[in-house]
């Protein structure tokens, strides 16, 4: 099944790029996580009218795409889960506010027009700082920034364990459906007939990978408490980052950089 | 249903994480209470199973599409609620940064919209009570249907008010809600016939999985209040904040007849009852008088609580009549 090895893929490339080497992928993952949330913080606030001022945030997915060398292109495809509801969020705008704002050679562009395109910006640079988060930093590595935050251990363990498990189950479902697809293989889903004994068969599958799991646990010396990778604090050059990225967020954010250099043509 | 964080502002965005953060510290509280070790590895592996289960596509009879697990309540039934919880923010969150299936602003929304509904509402105040004296084939069908399809009805409408609230989007309220609700009901239909269909093979291949879940979790009339409460401030009180200040459809009818949206009244009963309804009124008009938003929301609050407050007392008024009617019939 397509979607399911597709999923497979994207887990271990994302594991792959996430274990590369550049400036980026040495922030602290404390770090790069606080800076994400300013940016996406700092993003979604700006106004709905305010297009020139958003173009501006574009500055750091440009920076850190050219910075830590990953590919732009495989960051496109996670825009499309996202994209279609903003997309369609967006285009209804014109048709509910038709206030016109300024003219284009002639057009006249409404507010409607206006917000529509902030949306879909604001959509696209959301999943890019995302991205730029997860593929420059392992999970193991946000689990620990997540645990410096005092997020309760047992969610940490779960988001770790999870993830872990996640291909393996996916394969253990990919075999199941491929199966079932070899012996109906004109039908476009699992028939409604199967449905609770193919998911009770994975179900009763991953209950015992998850008993097995827990003696291998206990024969290692699990006692409840889950060990966690420890990495290196937080150096100068951390705290530079962080600072630098939030003096960059304030000053694009609140300073209306764009109209202040177009005044300077005009 | 994966909210992107372009459609929330960091106001909404926040205290949705707020809230979301409470009930998930109120889920490790309760699981540390009776906590066993080997609990920890069986949710991880489930919530990859979620994970992957929702993958597979189930043929819809007779339409042409197909639709997918619903997670929530299924966890809740084989883990208990509190377990399932913290799943499905395992699973929220690695859809969200793996997938970019929502957005990590948007993750306070989306655990709340997807898992509090599934997990708490869902599970207390369906799965619950309709298991409360055994389990059947009809029961789990009936349990895994309702709570499938209101907690995706709570969830879709929260998504509405939260996109609404956050003032991003031009469509309006209505319009949004009208888009929302009716395919959830079909999608939610379908998760919960899928739902169905692997709780009544786990209940006959190994029934001591549902029985594990259902024991550790006893059912509380106190928890289900607590929770409707909890459901009646968050959706009552900010649906008041987007409720329009047009008139109602019978408020419309009335002023296209009379061209006034209030009939007037006229005699000395009519007086009298409308006296007493201004000194007993504690908000007039839905107001604080000049703090609207504050006594528009606050109304939408108190409203709702009088409303689930009249319930209650019915239920309890009828269920001592039944009582009283068993005990006569026995004698």
């Amino acid at each position: 099944m397509g979607k399911l090895s597709d999923a497979i893929y994207e887990v271990h490339y994302m594991d792959t790029i996430a274990g590369m080497d550049s400036p980026i992928h040495r922030v602290h993952p404390l770090v790069k996580l606080a800076v994400t949330i300013a940016y996406i913080w700092f993003t979604v606030s700006f106004n709905k009218y305010d297009v020139a001022g958003l173009i501006t945030m574009v500055v750091y997915p440009v920076a850190l795409f050219s910075i830590s060398g990953l590919s732009f292109g495989h960051s496109l495809k996670k825009l499309r889960i996202i994209l279609p509801l903003v997309l369609l969020m967006g285009i209804l705008n014109p048709f509910f506010d038709r206030e016109p704002r300024f003219l284009l050679y002639g057009l006249t562009v409404t507010d409607g027009m206006v917000s529509g395109l902030t949306l879909i910006i604001k959509g696209m640079l959301t999943v890019l700082g995302a991205y730029l988060l997860i593929a420059t930093t392992r999970i193991e590595a946000i689990c620990y920034a997540l645990n410096l935050l005092h997020v309760p251990e047992i969610l940490v363990t779960q988001i770790l364990l999870t993830y872990r498990y996640i291909t393996v189950l996916l394969s253990e479902a990919n075999h199941i459906f491929e199966a079932y697809s070899l012996r109906a293989p004109f039908q476009k889903g699992v028939h409604y007939k199967v449905w609770g004994s193919l998911i009770g068969q994975l179900l009763f599958r991953s209950i015992d990978r998850a008993t097995g799991l827990y003696d291998s646990m206990v024969l290692r010396g699990y006692n409840g408490n889950f060990q966690h990778s420890q990495l290196p604090k937080a150096r100068l050059k951390d705290y530079a980052y962080l600072l630098a990225w939030g003096t960059a967020f304030a000053v694009l954010r609140y300073t209306g950089l764009t109209t202040l250099l177009g005044s300077l043509f005009i | 249903m994966h909210m992107a964080d372009a459609l929330l502002s960091p106001a909404v965005g926040g205290a949705m994480y707020a809230a979301s953060a409470a009930a998930a510290v109120y889920s490790v509280k309760k699981l540390k209470e009776d906590f066993s070790p080997k609990k920890v590895p069986v949710m991880g592996v489930m919530g990859a199973f979620v994970f992957a289960a929702q993958m597979i596509n189930f043929t819809i009879p007779g339409t042409g599409s197909s639709g997918h697990i619903c997670g929530g309540i299924l966890l809740a039934a084989l883990l208990g609620p509190y377990a399932a919880f913290l799943t499905m923010i395992a699973i929220l969150l690695i859809q969200c940064l793996l997938f970019a299936d929502g957005g990590i602003l948007a993750l306070g929304c989306n655990v709340w919209n997807m898992a509090f509904y599934a997990c708490f509402f869902g599970y207390f105040c369906l799965y619950k009570p309709i298991m409360k004296k055994g389990m059947s084939k009809g029961k789990i069908i009936l349990a895994s249907i309702l709570g499938c399809v209101l907690s995706l009805q709570l969830g879709a409408f929260s998504v509405v008010l939260e996109t609404t609230i956050s003032g991003i989007t031009e469509l309006p309220f209505g319009v949004f809600v009208a888009a929302m609700q009716p395919i959830h009901l079909a999608i939610g239909t379908v998760e919960g016939l899928i739902t169905a269909a692997v709780l009544i093979f786990v209940q006959q291949a190994r029934p001591e999985l549902l029985d594990a879940a259902a024991t550790e979790n006893k059912y509380s009339l106190k928890k289900v209040l607590v929770i409707l409460g909890v459901v009646v401030v968050l959706v009552g009180g900010a649906l008041s904040l987007v409720a329009s200040s047009n008139p109602d459809g019978l408020e419309w009818s009335i002023g296209q007849v009379t061209g006034s949206p209030e009939l007037e009244a006229g005699g000395s009963v009519q007086d009298t009852l409308a006296g007493v309804q201004e000194k007993t009124a504690v908000l007039p008009d839905y107001s604080f008088g000049n703090d609207n938003v504050a006594g528009t929301s606050f109304s939408g609050v108190l409203g709702s609580a009088l409303v689930a407050g009249f319930c209650v007392l019915l239920s309890v008024i009828f269920g001592v009549y039944k009582k009283k009617k068993k005990l006569n019939s026995e004698k």
